[in-house]
């Protein structure tokens, strides 16, 4: 067994370069390039919360421009559906105020028109009594020989013509 | 047949002097660069290599750097659990000692004798794990007796210990804590040799069998050739698990000595 046979003349250089050789490492390695490395990550670790945390912050930053931009949006949409209503409501006002004012006007016109119809009527009544009339003055004259007053024929006449 | 060619298990672990032999000495004694040195050199220079890759700072890391920050973070949650937040200054020195032991247990396993050359795995020596175990011992000494003073002997009397029994309690804690470098040094080094010489003593069935005719190549040597490859897979396992083993523990006693108990 090598581990003890030469133990009494390698001890010493055994121990000697392992403390050598350790040192080195503890050294180089441990107190040299660990410290890096563990900072390096630290770095990162910090960098991720902090990307973590301002992402969080501009989303709830987002967030509360939504919100806000909804109710400007909503008030903004109910003033707008006010004016339309009112609009509406001023037009339905006007239509009805130019709807009477021109019935009024055609319910003058169509009174003016019957009264005229009326008027003319009775005329071409007058007339076609003065003209029975005259004719039954001239038919009782040829026929019957009789002299019919002109008031007594419009008054035959007119008896006629009111019981058709 | 010839001479039956003598298969030496334990010769893998023999050191032998490269240079320096004669006149490298300090007060007298030898220290000549072994071949032991040279693989703990070479277990030095692949950490630094390794760790060097993991040095790009980037924020968002590559493979190499990946695997580095791995490790690292590996040893600080390590030291977490076990120590807590006091813990984290022993990161370098428990960093360094974990990818130390696991980096020489590992080249010691490579397969590098197909180009004819030996692996050597300097942990297989307890005069080189030794050294690691007291240094580990003697930093849990140093941080306990600087941080509690003379009341670091309380580790060795447990809560509620009856006032009767504290004689005996200390004197077997303090036995229990006395045997933990030797046995933080031991579990290593033998942990390797045994792995070790059992590959060597698998292969020798192989060549012995192969040698002496099919039929007991048939028998011996393929059996123990399958062996040899799940126990080198059980080894690289154990490589790596006797790597955290040390560091756990050190982890462990430097948690008495900043935490007592």
């Amino acid at each position: 067994m090598p581990q003890i046979s030469q133990l009494a003349g390698t001890y010493f250089s055994q121990i000697f370069w392992m403390l050598v050789f350790f040192g080195m490492t503890f050294v180089i390695v441990g107190r040299g390039m660990v410290p890096k490395v563990m900072a390096t990550m630290t770095d990162r670790t910090a960098r991720i919360a902090s990307d973590l945390a301002a992402a969080q912050a501009a989303r709830d930053a987002a967030e509360a421009e939504q919100a806000s931009w909804n109710s400007t949006e909503a008030a903004q949409r109910a003033s707008a559906q006010e004016l339309v209503s009112a609009a509406k409501h001023q037009a339905a006002l006007a239509t009805q105020a130019s709807l009477a004012e021109a019935s009024t006007r055609i319910d003058a016109q169509v009174g003016a028109a019957e009264a005229r119809i009326a008027a003319a009527r009775s005329a071409a009544l007058a007339e076609f009594e003065q003209v029975a009339a005259e004719i039954a003055q001239d038919i009782a004259q040829r026929v019957a020989g009789l002299a019919i007053s002109a008031d007594d024929a419009r008054g035959a006449v007119k008896g006629t013509f009111v019981h058709g | 047949m010839a001479a039956e060619p003598k298969v030496d298990p334990m010769h893998q672990f023999a050191i032998e002097p490269l240079f320096g032999t004669d006149n490298w000495a300090i007060a007298g004694h030898n220290i000549a660069f072994t071949n032991s040195a040279l693989w703990m050199a070479m277990s030095v220079g692949l950490l630094i290599l390794f760790v060097s890759g993991g040095l790009r700072r980037e924020l968002v890391p590559g493979r190499w750097q990946m695997a580095v920050e791995g490790f690292t973070g590996f040893i600080d949650a390590m030291l977490a659990t076990n120590v807590g937040p006091n813990g984290k200054k022993y990161v370098p020195y428990i960093f360094s000692l974990f990818m130390f032991i696991l980096f020489a247990n590992y080249i010691g396993l490579m397969p590098i004798g197909i180009f004819g050359l030996h692996p050597y795995t300097f942990t297989s020596h307890f005069s080189a794990t030794g050294v690691l175990s007291i240094m580990a011992f003697s930093i849990v000494l140093f941080v306990g007796f600087a941080k509690h003073g003379l009341h670091f002997f309380s580790l060795f009397v447990p809560h509620g210990t009856p006032v009767f029994m504290i004689p005996l309690i200390f004197t077997v804690e303090l036995i229990s804590f006395l045997v933990r470098p030797f046995s933080l040094g031991l579990r290593l080094f033998v942990a390797m040799m045994a792995g070790h010489v059992l590959l060597e003593v698998l292969s020798s069935f192989v060549i012995t069998g192969g040698n002496a005719g099919p039929v007991l190549f048939a028998i011996a040597g393929v059996p123990s050739f399958v062996l040899m490859v799940v126990i080198c897979a059980l080894e690289l396992l154990v490589a790596g698990i006797q790597a955290y083993v040390f560091a756990l523990l050190t982890c462990v006693y430097l948690n008495d000595a900043e935490n007592l108990h």
